[in-house]
């Protein structure tokens, strides 16, 4: 997999880091966050043009050819990370896989902070009875254990991608809606805000153009620990079956099904597993970078 | 809208509380920050506020600009009543009052640079292309002190100093007809304070903005003020000319507070006051500082003194002892209420 697109992920990397360079131009990028920006431009090359480089349909089945060997343990370069049970190209699969998994974790990221950090400025601005409401909703969203919630959302209305992501994005979204609340509340009693405030802005300037940059460093990095955790949570729902459904594919789906085989065949598994421990680990590497990067508080 | 011989701004027995409880169960009482307190702004005057910390000058600057509603009491800009906060007139209405604050760093935004906060009135009132923008913020600068590589820097790499003079630029920029300016240069070196004390009355001199300087520093004060308003547990005990105000203090907190500036090389009579300032919660009866006043009679224990015009010089001042109401017989201040 690494042959067949390494080349458009290193151009695609170095204007990534030229891009980002202009954020600090004093010091130079640190290795392992050079490493962390290339495996995800690699992961969204890899996202992007899925059906261009799968080498077979995720679907197709080599009912000769199942469960052979990766590569690496002796197998034929037909197969390059082998095959599954009902002998389905695993690389095709983790390929597939790689696109929905990144499709669910941005977008439940994205909606889970954008639903956040509204709710907790709309807690800020108004206070009183609203700011009750959105605590009282924070409370009740923070102690309802996610699962269950998830299950009584599937089991009635059914599985869909859309309402997939949109489930997901509410997992996440009281925590945003805490932090955006208190920092917005702070920033408005004492100092610029109150100050922006004084000169006549509207709460849209007020909010949209300062509070948001002022907490945006805090927001990433709550964003960047939640991404993974969505991967894992995409994971487990999948594997309790009510994520993603066969015949579409999740890395999490692929981990959940590749678990029978764990002795006989580790590598159904340990492709997606890897894929999913590096891209939440590279994540966690940016999203603490850039937070320390995009402050010109921090010298 | 009216005329410039109407005042500028006419506020009329402002009046404001804070709900404060004390302890986990404990009561809400309400403490009157400002209580009653009236002032009067012409165009191209300034009229200092001193008084110490806590007793609600602050608020007073806050309620004449209509941050927050008085509870009591009116006040009327150029005529007009206050509209309420945060509604579009009020909000209208901030391209012709504005302030500048204690601690420039905080109320910079720290993420944006200089050039852009000092042009964001305008961008907010929509005053002038972006070309003219662009130059009246450069005049401004100019005009404060400032150079024009300084519109590219953020606040935190600028000295205290310029970081005041950044604020002050940015509240000029829409050449308001009122400025406030709530402690603008006890956060600063003493080497800046004359600097930025003198930058504005010349750009007082050159505007002739009305400007309500509140301060604890009564050299400052003096130095900028055309008239001199004295504080004391939220209300104004004196009020009158700086020189006479500051030279022959007729209320007895005056006195204290003017014996307490340090004269080199004159070892004047100081007056100290006894006990600590008075809880605003818990407010003394009659005049609010016959705890510590040297001079306090029976009267002032029981009869709250009004802001009036003194008979023989016409100073207004808020002391039945100063209106010759009582008799000033010295007498030991009771600390019973304290």
């Amino acid at each position: 997999m690494v042959d067949t697109t390494s080349s458009s992920a290193t151009t695609g990397g170095s204007l990534m880091a030229r891009f980002l360079s202009r954020f600090g131009s004093t010091n130079r990028m640190p290795i392992l966050i050079v490493i962390a920006i290339l495996w995800l431009v690699l992961m969204l090359a890899i996202a992007l043009s899925a059906d261009l480089i799968s080498p077979y349909r995720f679907t197709q089945m080599d009912l000769r050819n199942r469960l052979s060997l990766p590569v690496f343990m002796g197998g034929s370069w037909a197969h390059v990370l082998g095959t599954d049970e009902l002998g389905r190209d695993v690389l095709s699969r983790l390929i597939t896989s790689i696109r929905m998994s990144l499709l669910i974790a941005f977008g439940a990221t994205i909606i889970g902070a954008v639903i956040g950090v509204t709710l907790g400025f709309v807690a800020a601005h108004f206070r009183g009875l609203i700011e009750q409401a959105v605590l009282a909703l924070v409370d009740f969203s923070a102690a309802i254990p996610f699962l269950v919630l998830a299950l009584a959302v599937l089991a009635f209305f059914g599985n869909s991608l859309v309402l997939f992501v949109c489930l997901l994005g509410f997992h996440a979204w009281e925590r945003y809606a805490r932090i955006a609340r208190g920092l917005a509340i702070s920033g408005k009693m004492h100092g610029y805000a109150a100050a922006v405030h004084q000169l006549g802005a509207s709460p849209w300037r007020l909010y949209g153009r300062h509070i948001l940059p002022n907490i945006a460093s805090t927001l990433i990095v709550s964003m960047t620990l939640a991404f993974p955790e969505i991967i894992l949570l995409e994971s487990g729902l999948s594997f309790l079956g009510l994520g993603i459904q066969p015949p579409d594919t999740s890395l999490g789906n692929m981990v959940g099904f590749g678990r029978e085989y764990l002795s006989s065949a580790p590598w159904i598994m340990l492709a997606p597993a890897f894929v999913i421990t590096v891209t939440a680990l590279c994540v966690s590497l940016l999203g603490d970078w850039l937070r320390d990067r995009l402050d010109p508080t921090l010298s | 809208m009216t005329g410039g011989t109407a005042d500028l701004l006419d506020a009329c027995d402002l009046a404001r509380s804070y709900m404060i409880r004390r302890g986990l169960l404990g009561r809400s009482t309400a403490v009157r920050a400002v209580d009653g307190v009236s002032l009067k702004l012409a165009r191209g005057e300034t009229l200092g506020l001193v008084g110490e910390s806590g007793c609600g000058k602050s608020t007073t600057a806050r309620l004449v600009l209509g941050i927050e509603p008085p509870d009591e009491g009116v006040v009327r800009f150029d005529g007009a009543a206050m509209p309420r906060s945060g509604t579009s007139a009020w909000a209208t209405l901030r391209r012709r009052m504005q302030m500048v604050y204690q601690d420039p760093l905080q109320a910079l935004d720290k993420r944006l640079t200089i050039g852009t906060q000092i042009a964001e009135p305008l961008d907010i009132h929509r005053i002038g292309t972006p070309a003219e923008r662009e130059q009246r913020v450069a005049a401004v600068m100019a005009e404060v002190g400032l150079q024009p590589h300084h519109a590219g820097r953020h606040p935190q790499s600028l000295s205290g100093g310029q970081r005041q003079r950044a604020v002050i630029a940015r509240a000029l920029v829409t050449n308001p007809d009122l400025l406030v300016c709530d402690e603008p240069i006890s956060a600063l070196d003493v080497s800046i304070q004359a600097l930025v004390l003198n930058l504005l009355m010349d750009l007082q001199e050159r505007s002739g903005m009305g400007m309500l300087f509140v301060s604890h520093d009564l050299r400052a004060v003096r130095q900028i003020s055309h008239r001199v308003a004295v504080m004391y547990l939220g209300r104004i005990v004196e009020e009158g000319e700086p020189d006479a105000v500051l030279h022959e203090p007729a209320h007895p907190y005056t006195q204290a507070l003017v014996s307490a500036i340090p004269h080199p090389g004159k070892t004047a009579s100081r007056v100290i006051l006894q006990g600590d300032p008075p809880n605003p919660a818990n407010r003394p009866t009659g005049c609010a500082f016959h705890p510590r006043c040297p001079v306090a009679t029976a009267t002032c224990r029981t009869e709250t003194p009004d802001l009036k015009p003194r008979a023989s010089d016409g100073r207004r001042v808020a002391c039945h002892v100063a209106h010759g109401e009582a008799s000033s017989a010295r007498a030991p201040a009771s600390l019973e209420t304290c």
